[in-house]
């Protein structure tokens, strides 16, 4: 190989968390000067206020306007200016779509700079320095920016005063340079000078050359110097004309035009109000000229002549366009921009351009929503779009097809009367059909798979939740779907699924069958599920996989050896599972109940809850609950994995998943300020006993027991088969101990969804659902806290964080029925009678004994500090038949229940 | 030829600024050029080629894991304590860096290792070697000792070598500074985004005494390694320019080295690899390059693309693979080689290595491999854009 010597051209470079390299092409660098509070009320105002969120959104603003860097300034007197920009960097730093361009740290006090360079891992530029406090001073403060790396503005400032005329600019620079250079070690395309701009037309004729100064000065040093950087606060240049903004703007951009061709690189600006230079009215543009230029302007006539226009220019209030160049394009182009990014604005508007373009309403669907649908598809199977773009991209789809619709359905009117197809009719798109299975009432999972595979061009029939088998497959037949889909959260919908799948068979279906949901699993499907039907039953991990699941069961030619290579796949996993039964090592259920788990009873201390009974609780103003949400699962329902807060600054789906927060902490606001929903519970303590596995409850002067089920599997030495009923004091010892319960429910819910529906906004609608789980969610934690403090007592000065709550680290356990403690769901009846649950909080049961609203949970709190949360794993026949002879039940309805722990 | 003229210069250019930038303010040639020939001479014992010399010459290999080597003694507690901290009060065992003190015999065994299989640099071992890192084991006083003596463990294993091996080439000492186990670009908060574990005033004095054991211990040269957040790398660089600025001591060189976390091809704090190069060519480092986290056939591209833009010497050292689902590492020694092989011949690299997983077998087929095989020239500097 021969080798080519790589050239490297001194470019100035700077870095976010993307790198800005200055080449002689890039032209003319936007800094974004409004997150300075001596420049921006606004931004003053916010960071005095503390506002730091949404200081943020000034930031974020000038980067989505095109600033290419940004200038952060926090030099007020009001201010403590190194807390305010360290507090305002550290918080830019978390935020990917802002941090990704370099930042500009602005301060006329060089302790603040010095805090900013601290913060920030990009390449930098100073803002600036100078010799006005002579050479020594610049040469350590130059030094200290060099071990930062950063890039260094130096001001046209000397121990004699900041330099006005073209010589003084040039002579300062020069110096400046050669110290920089020769003395510090500074590498020249890493030096920027700001030959300072001043205002112009200020009726004071010393004033009106200095534009001219400033364009001229940077002539020259560009030439002197060529790899150092001319920069400049450009709204100076406009400062007498304040409060016109059309005018400002448009000297602006004649200043800019002529400094630009001179050699000046960047500058401070609005990035949002940048007006382009041919685009001003010519009589207004010529009269700048003037000013700009100092031409005919003896006697300030060119000052004059401005100012008298001005006065007939009003503001017009300009709206700050977002880069718009992609409004430009074709139609086609427009739709699949407005598809991939999620913009609705447009979205009816260019639809109707595309309909009156097409012969039919229907290309327009067939031809380029379904090509942008299908580069969104791309873009998602490879990873390059997430979840919650994804469902945006489909709210446009769904706007846009809404437009069409009404002429789609004319059109087909006409054809019928006119009978001009009337064989040629293709089949549609095929059709999936999609439920949440009986007694079940879990539809986020469901709702986004849905949405990803309508993205894909599928038609979707969605039948919604707690659907009967009979409905399920009677709609499929006669709706002729070429696919069904089941969702499922609790363990009871397994054996909802097997029913169906056996169901398909008598009916002799052929069509394919995807198994999906949290509480669903591949070995469930291949031993379960797949035995009972033979024509395909698919296990599906999650919104993602769907798409090419559903597109290889709609090929003709991949089906079949798909299906072959599964049904291979799930033989085998069914073939490992039924061996791996027989190697467990289980315990006898006497034997097991002899290693429970010791407590110290003698020395046990009961602390008494503060009431016994139930009692509702009702919290109508949500924002107490705010800081006890868990937001991981948040991020996995859309699936978004990763911890909190750290996706929001992952590297693949950082941006995403900051977006996604965003606007969820938007609905989140919104969803507290008026009131949309109602957080009910309600908790109750009593005295209780064990004995062995039932744990007897005194309501009142009624006793009722409570059946827990004991770990059987074969422990190392010292390590106990556990129990709930472990947990609570034996009756035997003679002591009074207490258990209690809870049930929490968010209700409203409804009638929010079905507005967002009508909107076609199921990205709106999803985060409704999603918040509502985290609600309840937090609603327990919450109440569980207030237990532990307050109600029962039994931890009064616990302080924990939120964290902390979330890995719980707290004393005492809240299991729930159904879940692996103590996974019989069918004790929640009795929970719910000893809560009054219904009564108390309206949260009622299905038949599979799943809460409905969705967004419920209960369980039992447990105080002794040896409390812990296991899974029971299998359990044998013996601990079956005891079982059911402790509650009193038929063989079968046991069996039923217990089907998933049964070994 | 005429590219070896030109070489001459940025290289030239470097030393010149650093020293003018450092030590004194007169911008004389001759001064310059003498202080430089003097501090190498001065720096090392008696012909000694300089490690900038030798990378001119030929690729340069340097050392792979020294946990996996560590773990192949299955030390005990006990072993980790000594007799020393037979009584100190936390666990210590997986105190890696805490055996130079307590166990230098294995220390050195495994240099001496690494050594035999061809490597020309190797790495203290000082991954965790700071006040903050070790406060995990509650060792924060001892920083400055573990980097003096994992230093002369080091040196120990070379003396040893050469003893052997009388004509063998120059070894080079590199002083490891680790990326600390707390970060200034993120936040350990969920609720506050704007929370920092620590503060850049903070890490800067550890390092700084990190800097100091190892400049007292020996080393030839400081690594910051494994960079995953570059604000703290940058609290490195930071500390050794300010270090040597204040001892008045002529600065060691500097290699750099970043961690891709993954695929996407940025760090762990978020930056492409190129906005991480230009965040720390300030130091004006001795080399740039990659290691850890990917092996080296997802790595390929990324040092691909460091070649290209790097004005300094570039290294890589690569885990031996992806770790497996039990989370070893099972690339064998031929296979890492064999990419390496390519790199070389590509002129991507003038440093290559390995990191975790790898073993002296595999550096001794790298070793092999690279041996007769030109090193990537530096690129030219234009003096215009």
């Amino acid at each position: 190989m021969s080798e080519e010597i790589i050239h490297i051209k001194p470019y100035l470079k700077l870095a976010g968390l993307e790198p800005l390299i200055i080449r002689p092409e890039t032209n003319f660098v936007n800094v974004g000067e409004r997150t300075n509070v001596t420049g921006s009320k606004k931004f003053a105002r916010l960071i005095k206020e503390n506002k730091y969120e949404e200081a943020l959104s000034v930031a974020r603003n000038q980067v989505e306007s095109g600033a290419q860097i940004i200038d952060v300034n926090m030099d007020d007197a009001l201010l403590e200016g190194v807390l305010a920009m360290t507090t305002f960097l550290n918080l830019v730093q978390s935020e990917p779509d802002i941090a990704k361009i370099p930042i500009m740290i602005d301060s006329s006090k060089f302790e603040i700079i010095e805090a900013g360079l601290k913060c920030v891992q990009g390449k930098c530029i100073v803002n600036s320095i100078s010799m006005k406090e002579g050479e020594a001073k610049f040469i350590e403060q130059a030094h200290i920016c060099k071990a930062f790396g950063a890039a260094v503005i130096v001001m046209a400032f000397d121990e004699k005063g900041q330099a006005d005329t073209k010589d003084r600019k040039i002579e300062i620079c020069d110096r400046a340079y050669k110290i920089l250079v020769e003395q510090v070690g500074f590498d020249p395309q890493d030096i920027i000078f700001d030959p300072n701009i001043f205002a112009v037309a200020t009726g004071i004729e010393e004033h009106n050359n200095y534009a001219v100064d400033f364009i001229e000065a940077t002539r020259v040093i560009k030439q002197m110097m060529p790899l150092a950087k001319i920069s400049g606060g450009v709204s100076n240049v406009s400062f007498s004309f304040r409060g016109n903004d059309a005018v400002r703007e448009a000297i602006h951009a004649v200043f800019l035009f002529h400094a630009v061709k001179a050699g000046m690189d960047m500058g401070i600006v609005n990035a949002g109000q940048l007006e382009v230079y041919d685009e001003i009215e010519p009589t207004l543009r010529n009269l700048c000229e003037d000013v700009i230029l100092n031409r005919n302007n003896d006697n300030n006539e060119a000052t004059e002549a401005l100012i008298q226009y001005a006065d007939t220019v009003k503001a017009k209030g300009k709206v700050e366009v977002k880069s718009a160049a992609w409004r430009e394009g074709t139609v086609e182009e427009r739709l699949a921009h407005s598809l991939i990014n999620g913009i609705t604005d447009f979205i009816d508007a260019d639809t109707e351009e595309a309909r009156l373009q097409y012969s039919e309403p229907l290309e327009v669907i067939e031809g380029p929503l379904m090509v942008g649908m299908n580069q969104v598809g791309d873009l998602f199977g490879a990873g390059k779009m997430f979840l919650p773009q994804v469902v945006k991209s489909a709210r446009v789809m769904k706007k846009s097809v809404a437009v069409l619709t009404p002429f789609i359905e004319a059109e087909k009117e006409r054809k019928k009367l006119a009978s001009i197809n009337p064989n040629g009719a293709s089949k549609g798109p095929a059709k999936i059909l999609l439920a949440t299975v009986k007694g079940d009432v879990h539809d986020i999972g469901k709702n986004i798979v849905g949405v990803v595979l309508g993205c894909n061009g599928y038609e979707i029939i969605d039948l919604g939740v707690m659907v009967a088998a009979d409905k399920i497959l009677t709609e499929a037949q006669k709706q002729e779907v070429d696919i069904i889909g089941l969702s499922g959260l609790i363990t009871p919908s397994l054996d909802e699924m097997v029913y169906i799948a056996k169901e398909m068979k008598r009916r002799g279906m052929t069509i394919p069958l995807m198994i999906g949901g949290a509480t669903t699993s591949r070995m469930h499907t291949a031993v379960k599920i797949a035995p009972e039907y033979g024509d395909g039953v698919i296990h599906v991990l999650d919104a993602s996989r769907s798409v090419t699941v559903a597109s290889t069961l709609l090929n003709k030619d991949q089906k079949a050896p798909f299906l072959l290579e599964l049904e291979k796949n799930y033989a085998g996993l069914k073939n490992d599972f039924d061996n791996k039964k027989t190697t467990k090592q289980s315990l006898s259920y006497e034997d097991a109940l002899q290693n429970k788990a010791i407590i110290d009873w003698e020395n046990f201390k009961v602390v008494a809850p503060s009431f016994t009974g139930n009692k509702a609780i009702e919290i109508t103003d949500l924002s107490v609950l705010v800081d006890y949400i868990d937001w991981k699962p948040f991020f996995i329902a859309w699936e978004l994995h990763g911890n909190f807060p750290a996706i929001l600054t992952d590297k693949v789906v950082g941006e995403v998943a900051t977006k996604l927060y965003a606007d969820a902490q938007k609905l989140l606001t919104q969803i507290i300020e008026e009131k949309w929903l109602t957080a009910k519970g309600a908790v109750g303590f009593w005295p209780a006993s064990a004995n062995n596995d039932d744990i007897l409850v005194e309501n009142g002067k009624e006793k009722i027991a409570l059946h827990f089920l004991r770990q059987q599997a074969k422990k190392t030495v010292g390590q106990p088969n556990y129990s709930l009923a472990d947990f609570i004091c034996p009756a035997t010892e003679n002591k009074k101990d207490f258990i209690g319960a809870f049930a929490v429910t968010i209700h409203g819910i409804e009638k929010h969804i079905k507005k967002f529906e009508e909107n076609l906004d199921d990205y709106n609608k999803i985060i409704l659902q999603a918040l509502a789980d985290r609600f309840a969610e937090a609603f327990a934690e919450y109440l569980h806290a207030k237990t532990r403090k307050e109600y029962w007592g039994y931890a009064a000065d616990e302080t924990l964080t939120n964290e902390s709550l979330i890995s719980e680290q707290y004393v005492g356990i809240r299991p729930a029925p159904g879940y692996p403690a103590c996974p019989d769901h069918t004790e929640k009846y009795t929970l719910f009678n000893l809560l009054e649950a219904e009564k108390n909080t309206g949260i009622s049961l299905t038949e599979s004994l799943a809460m409905y609203p969705a967004s419920s949970v209960c369980g039992w709190y447990f105080a002794n500090p040896k409390s812990q949360y296991f899974g029971l794993g299998k359990i044998n026949q013996d601990q079956v038949l005891d079982y059911t002879k402790r509650k009193d039940k038929p063989l079968e309805y046991i069996t039923r229940w217990l089907q998933p722990v049964i070994d | 030829m005429q590219a070896d003229l030109f070489i001459v210069q940025p290289a030239f250019r470097k030393e010149k600024k650093e020293l003018i930038n450092d030590t004194i303010y007169t911008p004389h040639f001759l001064i310059v050029l003498l202080v430089s020939l003097f501090s190498f001479g001065y720096m090392h014992k008696n012909l000694f080629m300089s490690i900038q010399e030798t990378l001119k010459k030929r690729i340069l290999v340097i050392d792979g894991a020294m946990g996996t080597m560590i773990q192949r003694h299955k030390l005990t507690e006990a072993d980790y304590r000594g007799t020393r901290f037979a009584e100190w009060p936390s666990d210590l065992k997986g105190n890696n860096d805490l055996l130079c003190i307590t166990q230098p015999a294995i220390v050195t065994g495994i240099h001496l290792q690494y050594l035999e299989a061809g490597a020309d640099i190797i790495e203290t071992n000082t991954f965790s070697s700071t006040s903050i890192a070790m406060a995990d084991y509650d060792m924060q006083s001892l920083a400055y000792e573990l980097n003096v003596a994992a230093a002369k463990c080091v040196q120990e294993a070379i003396k040893q070598y050469q003893s052997k091996h009388p004509n063998a080439t120059e070894k080079y000492i590199a002083g490891s500074i680790g990326p600390l186990n707390k970060t200034l670009s993120l936040s350990p908060d969920v609720n506050n985004p704007g929370f920092r574990a620590v503060t850049f005033d903070e890490v800067v004095i550890a390092y700084t005494e990190q800097i100091k054991g190892l400049v007292d211990g020996g080393v030839d040269v400081i690594l910051i390694e494994t960079i995953f957040d570059t604000l703290n790398a940058k609290a490195a660089i930071f500390a050794v320019k300010e270090y040597f600025r204040k001892e008045g001591k002529p600065e060691l060189p500097m290699m750099i080295s970043g961690t891709i976390t993954d695929a996407s091809g940025r760090t762990l704090s978020g930056q492409t690899l190129s906005a991480f190069y230009t965040s720390i060519e300030h130091a004006k480092p001795l080399s740039v390059g990659l290691n850890c986290a990917l092996g080296a056939q997802e790595m390929r591209s990324h040092i691909e693309e460091l070649s290209q833009i790097a004005i300094c010497y570039t290294s890589a050292y690569p885990n031996a693979g992806l770790p497996n689902a039990m989370g070893e590492y099972d690339e064998e020694p031929h296979q890492t080689a064999h990419f390496i092989e390519e790199w070389a011949k590509n002129k991507f690299v003038n440093i290559v290595g390995g990191c975790c997983g790898t073993t002296p077998e595999h550096i001794k087929h790298m070793a092999d491999i690279v041996k007769n095989i030109t090193p990537r020239s530096l690129p030219i500097l234009d003096p215009t854009i």
